[in-house]
C-alpha cells in the first residue's frame, strides 16, 4: 500500500525539499515539512492510526479534517491529538491511544470478538448482581474506557491570553469567508478572519479546481491578506460563540478572546460518510479526504478505488483519483439515475464503470485495511438487493452528501431546521449581527458563494456601523448534493454510525425500539455523539436513522444541541497564566524580614506570628501587649469613606446602631445584618466630620459590604458618596500599656493626653511626620492606637515605631496572638463565632442594636426573631482544668446525646492561666456557672463552665487608660 | 459473562428488543395523582407512590423528554457530608437508598463509591470541615478531618505544594461519597414505575393550574386539561414559575449552574475533589472524562446558555490543584438552572393548598437527593402529612425564620 508522493501541483502544503523525522509507535517515520502526522504516516503506508473505542477495531482517517476520533493519537505527554490536523515536527513521539500492547498487536481485539454480547447500553443490564459485582467491574470498565493518557508528571506549557476586538469577525477562510472579510473591510470595518487550517482558501485548496478557480481564490486571499483593515489568524479555531459576540479562539498556546460587533460564520460544510458493513476499515474515507491527501500533502490515497457516489461531486473525486494515477475500479452511484452532468460523462469517457442505483453493501478487510467491497442494488431507503462478488480495491471514497457546520450558528442563537428539499439543515432565522455565508448557509456554487460572502460581509459591516449598500439574499442551491440518510443496515451488522463511540446501526435501532426514541434520550443511552468529536461527522446520520426507524418527523425526534467547544480548548488555554490575586500589605516585606510566618487571609497575606515556632511566638507576643507594647499590621481591614450630607443617616440604615448622635471625633462599633437578621459583618465607624465617616469592615467582608452599600444606595438615593479605600491606607495598631509613650516618642501633632484623646476617640494629625488618622480602639483590651496612614508611607511609620519602641519592649504581633488577645476580651469574630443564621441576640451583641431606630437592614427580621424563643446563645466558657483533651474549634456541645451547640473559639490563655473559649449552648445552659459537655477529638467528653466575658479585665479599665 | 449479556448476545438480530421506556400514552380525563416534571425526583415519587403506596392512576407530565432537565445536567456526585443535622439526616437516608438502588430497580445505575475530599485551604475552612465532620459522625455518617499527608495519600496527583496561592492544609474526607449514572437513575425509575402502572407523558407541557378555593382542581396542558386528585410539582429550574400557576410564591432565586467535561482519558484521578475556596470540583467518570464544575453563576437568569468566563475561572483554579491537566482538552460544556433558596436547603412537602405538594429549591444539590425525595414525597402525598424528615424543609420556613443554614456545605455545586 505504500504510496509514493504525487507530483506537483499535488501537495500544496508540503515542502519536498525538507524532510522531517518523527516516531510512531516507536518506529522512525520520515515525512515532509507541512505534513500532518496522518499524512506523513499515509505516505509511508501506515493507514491504521488507532484502535476503536470499544471493539479495538483498526481505524484510519475518514475526514482528514479532525472530525472523528479515529485520528486521535498520543503525542508525548499530550493526549488526544488529532493526527490529521497536527503538523509534524522533528522527534515527535507519537503513539496510538487505547491499545493494550501497541497498535498492531492490540490485545484489546479480544473484546471485539465479544461484541455481540455488548448490546447498546449493556452496562445498564448487568454488573450489579450481586451488589459487589460492580466493585469488581467498575475499575475494569474504567481501564478499558478513555483514550489518551495524562501523567501527573506531565510538564505543562506556557499559555496566555489576548483580547482582540473587531467590527466584523469572520469564521472560516474559504471563498465565502474571504469574500465576506474583503467586503466588510472595503466597507470600512476592522475585520478579524479566523481560519483553522494553515492556509486560506477552504475547499478551493483541495477540491477539483474549476477553470481559473484556484487563481481566483488565491487572488481573493491575497487581497484579503494585503488589506490593512483585515487581521488574519490561521491555524486558529473558533471554539465557541458566546453571548454578545464573545468568541473563544485558540491559536497555539494562546486563547484569543474576541469581541466583535458582527460575526460572519463561513464554516462551510463537511461530507457525510455512508454507513455499510465494514465501513470503518482504514482506506474507507470521504471523497474530500482523498482529495485533501492528494492536493494538500501529495499523498496517493490508494491504488485501486471504488467511489461511492450520492451526488455529482463524487465524479470530481473519481476524476481526481484517475488523474493522480489511482485506478478507479467502479463508481457506485446511490442514485437511480446519475443524470447528465458533464462530470459524470467525463468519468464514463475514461472507461470507468458507473453502477447506477448501487451501494456498497459490505467492505471486506485484510491486514487492517480495506481489500474489497461487495456492491448491491439499492432497493429502498436503507435497503439493498442481491449482493455482488467482491470487487478488489484498497480505497473507498465516499461522496454521498454534506452536513453544514452550523454549530457556531446554533450557539449564536440561529434557528436551524431540517429541509426536505436538500436533506440538509437550513438556517431559518439569524439573530441581529450574526450572518452565515457560503455552504453553511445553503449557497454552494463557486461564483454564488463569493456573491453570498460579499453580501454577508457588507451586511455585517453595516450592522457594525459602516453604512454600505447591502445586496439582497443569494438564493440557496443545495438541492441534489445530499443523498438522504445513506445508512444501509446489514444482517450481520458492523455498520458503524458513530466511529468515536463504536456504535453500529442496530445499536441505534435497538435503543429506539427499547424506548429511548427521542434524540436526546437516544444520545444519552447509546452515547451517540458523546465521543471526543461530539458526533460532528455522524450526528446527522444518527438523527436521520432515528427518524427513519421511528417514522417520526424531526421536531418530534428533536435535535441535539451542539455545545462549545468545537475542537476543544486545552485546560491550560482557559486557565491562562496564573493570575490569582495575592494581596500584600505595604508592610509585607518588613514582616518577612522579621522572620514572620505568613498565612492566607482572604485575598491577603498576613503574618501569623513572628519566628518559626507558633507556641512560643504567640506567648511572647501576647505578653508584650499585656505588659509592654505590641504592633499589629491591620492594613487588611476593609476601609470605607462615607461622605455627604446623608452620611450619618446612611450608616443608620446600613448598620444596627445609632450614628446621627455620634459626636465628631468619636468612634462607634458597627454591626451589619442581612435581610434575614443574620450577622454579616462588623467594624467601627469614626466620625471625622459631621458629613464624613471613616468605616472599617472585616478583611474578608469588605467587598460584600461595599457592594451592599452601593446596592442599597441605588435604591435609597441618599446624598452620600461611598469609596472603598482599603488598599489606599495601611493600618498599624500600637497596643499595650506603653503604646502612648511609643507614639509620643515617634512624635505626633495629636494631643495624646487621656482627656484630650479618650478611648473611642478619633483624631487626625501627623505621626512621625506622616499624615495619619488615629483611633483609640483595639481588639486586645489594652491602651492602644490604631494608626491609619497612606499605604505609601506605612513603611516609614513602621520603621519609626520600631525604633521608638525599642526601649519600651515593643514587639511585632501576628494574627495568632491577636486572636488570643481578642478572645481574652471575649470579642466575637464574624464568620468564626457566627454562622449564616446567627442574629445579634444569640451572639450577645444585642447592645449594638439601636432599639429606638425605625429602620435598618434586617430590622423587620430581627424584630420577629427577637420575639421568638431563643434556640441558642453564644457564651464564654472556661475549660475544666482537669480536662484530658483540649477541644478544638467546632467540636460539638453534647447534651443528653444530642447536638446542643458547638465551640466556636478556644485558646489557652497564658495571661489567665487557663483554657477559655466561646461556644453556642442552649439558652437554659447559658447561665453563669452552668457546666456543659464538649466532645473533643477521639470522642472524649470534657466539661466546661460558663463564665462571664470579658475573661480579661472585665471592667475594661486597661483599654480606657 | 453475566447472564443478561449472554441472553442479549444470542437474541436474533431480526427481532426488535422489547420496549422498556414507556411510550407516551393518550392523556386520560383524570388521575389520582398528577406529577409535573418527569425528572429524577418526579419519576422516583411516581415509582414510590405506585410500588409502596399502591396508588394506581398516576400521570407524570414533562414539557420535554424524560430526565431532560437538571437530571440530565448534573455532575452525578452523591454524598451526605452536609453541615446541619437536618441536612445530614436527610442525605444519609438518600445515600442508603442509592446503595441498593441498582438492585431495587433491576437496572444498573452505576452507583460507585469514591473517596470524597473537600479541601481546606485556610484555617477558616479547616474549622468548617471539622464542624461538618463532627456533625456527620454524630449522625453516623463517615466523615473525618484529615491532614495534608492523608490527602496526598488518597489522591497522589494533587498538587500539595505549599508554594501556591491556596495551599492545601487538609480536607474533609467522606469515604462513602460517590457517583451514580444520573440518566440511569431516571430511566430506572421510569421503567419500573411504568411497569407498576405509572403513565409518563413526555412533550406534555403544563400551561396552567385550575385552582378553586384551596384545591387544585385540574391541570391544563398542551394536550388537554386533566382533573387531578393530588398534584405534585417537581420542576427544578422552573419551580417558581410553576408555583405561580398555583398562586404560591417561593423563596427562590434561579441562577445558571455550569459544568463541563474533558475529552476521555485513561484513569488518573480516583476520588472526588472539591474545593470551596477555589470554587471547583472534579472527578473522572467511568468513560474517562474529567467531570468539572464550580459555583453557580453570579447572576439570576432563566437560561441554559454556557459562558467562556465560567470555563476560564474554573480552569484557573483547577490547574492550581492539578497543574498537569494543562494539556487536556475540553470536550463539552453546558448549563442548568438552579433554584437557590436563601439557606441552601430544599423546599419540600405540603403547601397552603390542600392537594398541592412541592418539591423545589434544589439549587445545586438535587441529584443526590433523588431516591429519598421519591420515597418521602410519595409518603407525604399518600398520607397527606409531612414526614418528620421533611419537616425542616417546609415551604413556609422563610416567613417563620426557621431556616436550615446549609450554606457552609452546599455552596459549590457538587
Amino acid at each position: 500500500m505504500s504510496a509514493a508522493r504525487l507530483p506537483a501541483p499535488f501537495g500544496r502544503l508540503v515542502d519536498r525539499e525538507r524532510s522531517v523525522t518523527f516516531s510512531f509507535e516507536g518506529r522512525r517515520i520520515t515525512g515532509l515539512a507541512g505534513d500532518t502526522i496522518a499524512s506523513a504516516l499515509a505516505a509511508n503506508g501506515q493507514w491504521m492510526l488507532s484502535r476503536s473505542f470499544k471493539y479495538h477495531r483498526p481505524r484510519g482517517l475518514v475526514s482528514a479534517a479532525g472530525l472523528e476520533a479515529n485520528a486521535l493519537v498520543q503525542v508525548g505527554h499530550e493526549p488526544n491529538v488529532a493526527a490529521d490536523r497536527r503538523a509534524i515536527t522533528p522527534d515527535l513521539d507519537v503513539r496510538a491511544v487505547n491499545t493494550f500492547g501497541g497498535l498492531d498487536h492490540d490485545l484489546g481485539r479480544a473484546i471485539g470478538l465479544l461484541s455481540r454480547f455488548m448490546p447498546v447500553g449493556f452496562y445498564y443490564r448487568t454488573f450489579y448482581t450481586p451488589r459487589a459485582a460492580w466493585k469488581v467491574w467498575e475499575p475494569v470498565i474504567r481501564r478499558l474506557a478513555g483514550l489518551g493518557t495524562i501523567s501527573p508528571k506531565a510538564p505543562h506549557g506556557y499559555f496566555d491570553k489576548a483580547y482582540l476586538f473587531a467590527d466584523v469577525a469572520v469564521i472560516g477562510g474559504g471563498p465565502a469567508g474571504l469574500a465576506a472579510a474583503l467586503a466588510a473591510a472595503e466597507a470600512g470595518a476592522e475585520v478579524l478572519l479566523v481560519e483553522d487550517g494553515p492556509v486560506l482558501g477552504g475547499s478551493a485548496t483541495f477540491a477539483r479546481p474549476e477553470p481559473n478557480g484556484v487563481a481566483a481564490v488565491e487572488a481573493l486571499a491575497a487581497r484579503v491578506q494585503a488589506h490593512p483593515r483585515v487581521t488574519v489568524l490561521t491555524e486558529a479555531v473558533c471554539q465557541g460563540l458566546f453571548a454578545d459576540h464573545w468568541l473563544s479562539v485558540t491559536q497555539g498556546n494562546r486563547l484569543n478572546k474576541v469581541r466583535a460587533r458582527s460575526v460572519v460564520v463561513a464554516t462551510g460544510a463537511h461530507e457525510s460518510p455512508a454507513v455499510f458493513r465494514g465501513n470503518d476499515l482504514p482506506g474507507i474515507m470521504l471523497g474530500s479526504a482523498a482529495q485533501r491527501l492528494m492536493r494538500l500533502w501529495a499523498v496517493r490515497p490508494g491504488r485501486e478505488a471504488v467511489v461511492l457516489a450520492g451526488n455529482d461531486d463524487a465524479y470530481e473525486v473519481a476524476l481526481d483519483l484517475a488523474e493522480a494515477g489511482v485506478r478507479v475500479v467502479a463508481v457506485a452511484d446511490l442514485r437511480a439515475d446519475p443524470g447528465s452532468d458533464p462530470r459524470v460523462g467525463a468519468v464514463r469517457a475514461r472507461g470507468i464503470a458507473v453502477h447506477a442505483g448501487t451501494t456498497v453493501a459490505e467492505a471486506l478487510g485484510q491486514d487492517n485495511h480495506v481489500a474489497a467491497v461487495r456492491l448491491a442494488p439499492v432497493t429502498g431507503p436503507g435497503t439493498f438487493g442481491a449482493v455482488g462478488e467482491p470487487v478488489a480495491c484498497d480505497l473507498v471514497a465516499m461522496s454521498v452528501g454534506y452536513v453544514p457546520a452550523t454549530a457556531l450558528l446554533t450557539q449564536g442563537g440561529a434557528r436551524i431546521v431540517p429541509d426536505d428539499a436538500t436533506f440538509m439543515p437550513r438556517v431559518e432565522d439569524l439573530p441581529a449581527g450574526l450572518f452565515a455565508a457560503g455552504s453553511v448557509g445553503g449557497v454552494w456554487t463557486a461564483e454564488r458563494v463569493v456573491e453570498d460572502g460579499t453580501r454577508a460581509g457588507r451586511a455585517a459591516a453595516a450592522h457594525a456601523g459602516h453604512a454600505c449598500p447591502v445586496p439582497g439574499p443569494v438564493a440557496p442551491d443545495g438541492e441534489g448534493r445530499t443523498w438522504p440518510i445513506p445508512v444501509f443496515p446489514h444482517p450481520k451488522g458492523k455498520e458503524f454510525i458513530d466511529f468515536d463511540e463504536d456504535l453500529q446501526v442496530h445499536d441505534i435501532i435497538d435503543a429506539a425500539a427499547m424506548g429511548w426514541d427521542h434524540i436526546q434520550l437516544l444520545k444519552r443511552f447509546s452515547t451517540a455523539g458523546m465521543g471526543p468529536t461530539q458526533g460532528k461527522l455522524t450526528n446527522a446520520l444518527v438523527q436521520g436513522l432515528l427518524g427513519r426507524v421511528t417514522r417520526q418527523v424531526a421536531p418530534r425526534v428533536g435535535t441535539v444541541t451542539i455545545r462549545p467547544p468545537i475542537t476543544g480548548e486545552k485546560l491550560g488555554h482557559l486557565a491562562g497564566r496564573g493570575f490569582e490575586p495575592r494581596r500584600l500589605t505595604a508592610l509585607h516585606h518588613r514582616h518577612e524580614a522579621l522572620g514572620a510566618t505568613m498565612m492566607v487571609a482572604g485575598t491577603w497575606m498576613r503574618p501569623a506570628h513572628y519566628g518559626p515556632d507558633l507556641a512560643s511566638a504567640v506567648e511572647a507576643e501576647v505578653a508584650a501587649v499585656r505588659q509592654a507594647v505590641g504592633m499589629i499590621d491591620v492594613s487588611t481591614l476593609g476601609k470605607l469613606e462615607i461622605r455627604g450630607p446623608d452620611a450619618a443617616r446612611f450608616l443608620e440604615r446600613i448598620y444596627t446602631w445609632k450614628y446621627e448622635t455620634l459626636a465628631v471625633g468619636r468612634v462607634r462599633y458597627v454591626l451589619m445584618l442581612d435581610e434575614t437578621g443574620g450577622i454579616i459583618d462588623d467594624g467601627v465607624a469614626a466620625r471625622v466630620h459631621a458629613e464624613h465617616f471613616y468605616v472599617t469592615a472585616t478583611t474578608g467582608g469588605v467587598d460584600r459590604v461595599y457592594r451592599l452599600m452601593q446596592f442599597f444606595n441605588a435604591q435609597w438615593r441618599m446624598k452620600v458618596d461611598i469609596a472603598n479605600v482599603t488598599a489606599a491606607y495601611a493600618g498599624i495598631n500600637v497596643l499595650g500599656p506603653a503604646s502612648r509613650a511609643v507614639v509620643q516618642a515617634v512624635g505626633t501633632t495629636v494631643d495624646l493626653a487621656p482627656d484630650a484623646f479618650p478611648y473611642l476617640g478619633v483624631r487626625e494629625g501627623e505621626v512621625g511626620g506622616v499624615p495619619a488618622r488615629l483611633m483609640r480602639i483595639g481588639f486586645g483590651g489594652e491602651l492602644g492606637y490604631e494608626i491609619h496612614v497612606p499605604a505609601s508611607q506605612a513603611g516609614a511609620l513602621w520603621d519609626a515605631l520600631i525604633k521608638a519602641g525599642a526601649g519600651h519592649g515593643l514587639r511585632p504581633v501576628g494574627v495568632e496572638a491577636q486572636r488570643v488577645l481578642r478572645l481574652e476580651k471575649g470579642h466575637v469574630i464574624v464568620g468564626q463565632d457566627t454562622d449564616s443564621l446567627t442574629h445579634p441576640l444569640e451572639a450577645s451583641l444585642g447592645w449594638a442594636v439601636g432599639r429606638k431606630k425605625t429602620d435598618f437592614v434586617g430590622k423587620p427580621a430581627l424584630d420577629i426573631l427577637e420575639a421568638r424563643p431563643q434556640s441558642r446563645r453564644l457564651v464564654g466558657f472556661a475549660l475544666d482544668p482537669a480536662a484530658a483533651v483540649i477541644p478544638k474549634e467546632n467540636h460539638l456541645v453534647i447534651r443528653d446525646g444530642r447536638i446542643a451547640g458547638r465551640v466556636t473559639s478556644i485558646t489557652r490563655s497564658s495571661t489567665l492561666g487557663k483554657v477559655i473559649g466561646l461556644a453556642y449552648v442552649e439558652p437554659d445552659q447559658a447561665g453563669e456557672g452552668t457546666v456543659f459537655t464538649v466532645r473533643a477529638d477521639g470522642g472524649t467528653l470534657v466539661s466546661a463552665t460558663v463564665v462571664p466575658t470579658p475573661f480579661y479585665d472585665p471592667d475594661n479599665a486597661r483599654q480606657e487608660m | 459473562m453475566p447472564l443478561a449479556l449472554l441472553k442479549a448476545g444470542f437474541r436474533s438480530r431480526a427481532k426488535a428488543p422489547p420496549r422498556e421506556l414507556p411510550a407516551t400514552p393518550d392523556l386520560r380525563k383524570s388521575y389520582d395523582v398528577v406529577i409535573i416534571g418527569a425528572g429524577g425526583h418526579g419519576l422516583a415519587t411516581a415509582h414510590a407512590l405506585a410500588t409502596t403506596w399502591g396508588v394506581r392512576r398516576i400521570a407524570v407530565l414533562d414539557k420535554g423528554y424524560l430526565g431532560g432537565g437538571n437530571t440530565a445536567r448534573n455532575t452525578a456526585i452523591v454524598r451526605a457530608n452536609y453541615l446541619t443535622p437536618e441536612g445530614v439526616t436527610f442525605y444519609k437516608e438518600s445515600m442508603s437508598l442509592f446503595e441498593t438502588l441498582s438492585q431495587e430497580l433491576d437496572f444498573n445505575i452505576m452507583y460507585t463509591r469514591k473517596p470524597h475530599l473537600t479541601l481546606a485551604h485556610t484555617d477558616a475552612s479547616v474549622r468548617t470541615m471539622r464542624w461538618r465532620a463532627e456533625v456527620n459522625k454524630h449522625l453516623g455518617v463517615a466523615s473525618e478531618l484529615i491532614d495534608e499527608a492523608k490527602v496526598a495519600a488518597i489522591e497522589p496527583c494533587l498538587n500539595m505544594s505549599r508554594d501556591v496561592r491556596y495551599p492545601i492544609l487538609g480536607a474533609l474526607h467522606h469515604p462513602v461519597g460517590g457517583t451514580a449514572r444520573h440518566d440511569a437513575v431516571a430511566w430506572g425509575y421510569a421503567i419500573r414505575g411504568a411497569q407498576a402502572g405509572v403513565e409518563i407523558h413526555q412533550l406534555t407541557e403544563v400551561t396552567g393550574l385550575r385552582v378553586e378555593g384551596t384545591r387544585v382542581r385540574a391541570v391544563e396542558t398542551t394536550r388537554g386539561t386533566i382533573e387531578a386528585g393530588q398534584v405534585v410539582q417537581a420542576v427544578a429550574g422552573a419551580s417558581s414559575l410553576m408555583a405561580r400557576h398555583a398562586g404560591l410564591r417561593l423563596a427562590l432565586r434561579t441562577v445558571p449552574l455550569q459544568a463541563c467535561v474533558s475529552q476521555p482519558l485513561k484513569p488518573v484521578i480516583n476520588s472526588i475533589i472539591v474545593s470551596g475556596s477555589l470554587h471547583c470540583y472534579i472527578w473522572q467518570s467511568q468513560r474517562g472524562e474529567l467531570v468539572m464544575g464550580g459555583a453557580v453563576d453570579p447572576y439570576p437568569l432563566w437560561s441554559t446558555r454556557s459562558t467562556l468566563d465560567f470555563k476560564e475561572g474554573l480552569m484557573a483554579h483547577m490547574l492550581e490543584l492539578f497543574p498537569f491537566l494543562a494539556e487536556v482538552r475540553m470536550m463539552r460544556q453546558w448549563a442548568g438552572m438552579a433554584d437557590m433558596t436563601p439557606d441552601f436547603a430544599p423546599i419540600m412537602g405540603k403547601t397552603p393548598l390542600d392537594n398541592y405538594y412541592i418539591d423545589a429549591g434544589w439549587g445545586t444539590w438535587g441529584f443526590k437527593a433523588t431516591p429519598v425525595c421519591g420515597k418521602r414525597m410519595a409518603e407525604c402525598v399518600a398520607t397527606d402529612t409531612q414526614p418528620d424528615i421533611l419537616k425542616p424543609f417546609r415551604h413556609d420556613r422563610f416567613t417563620h425564620f426557621d431556616q436550615v443554614g446549609e450554606a457552609g456545605a452546599a455552596s459549590v455545586g457538587s
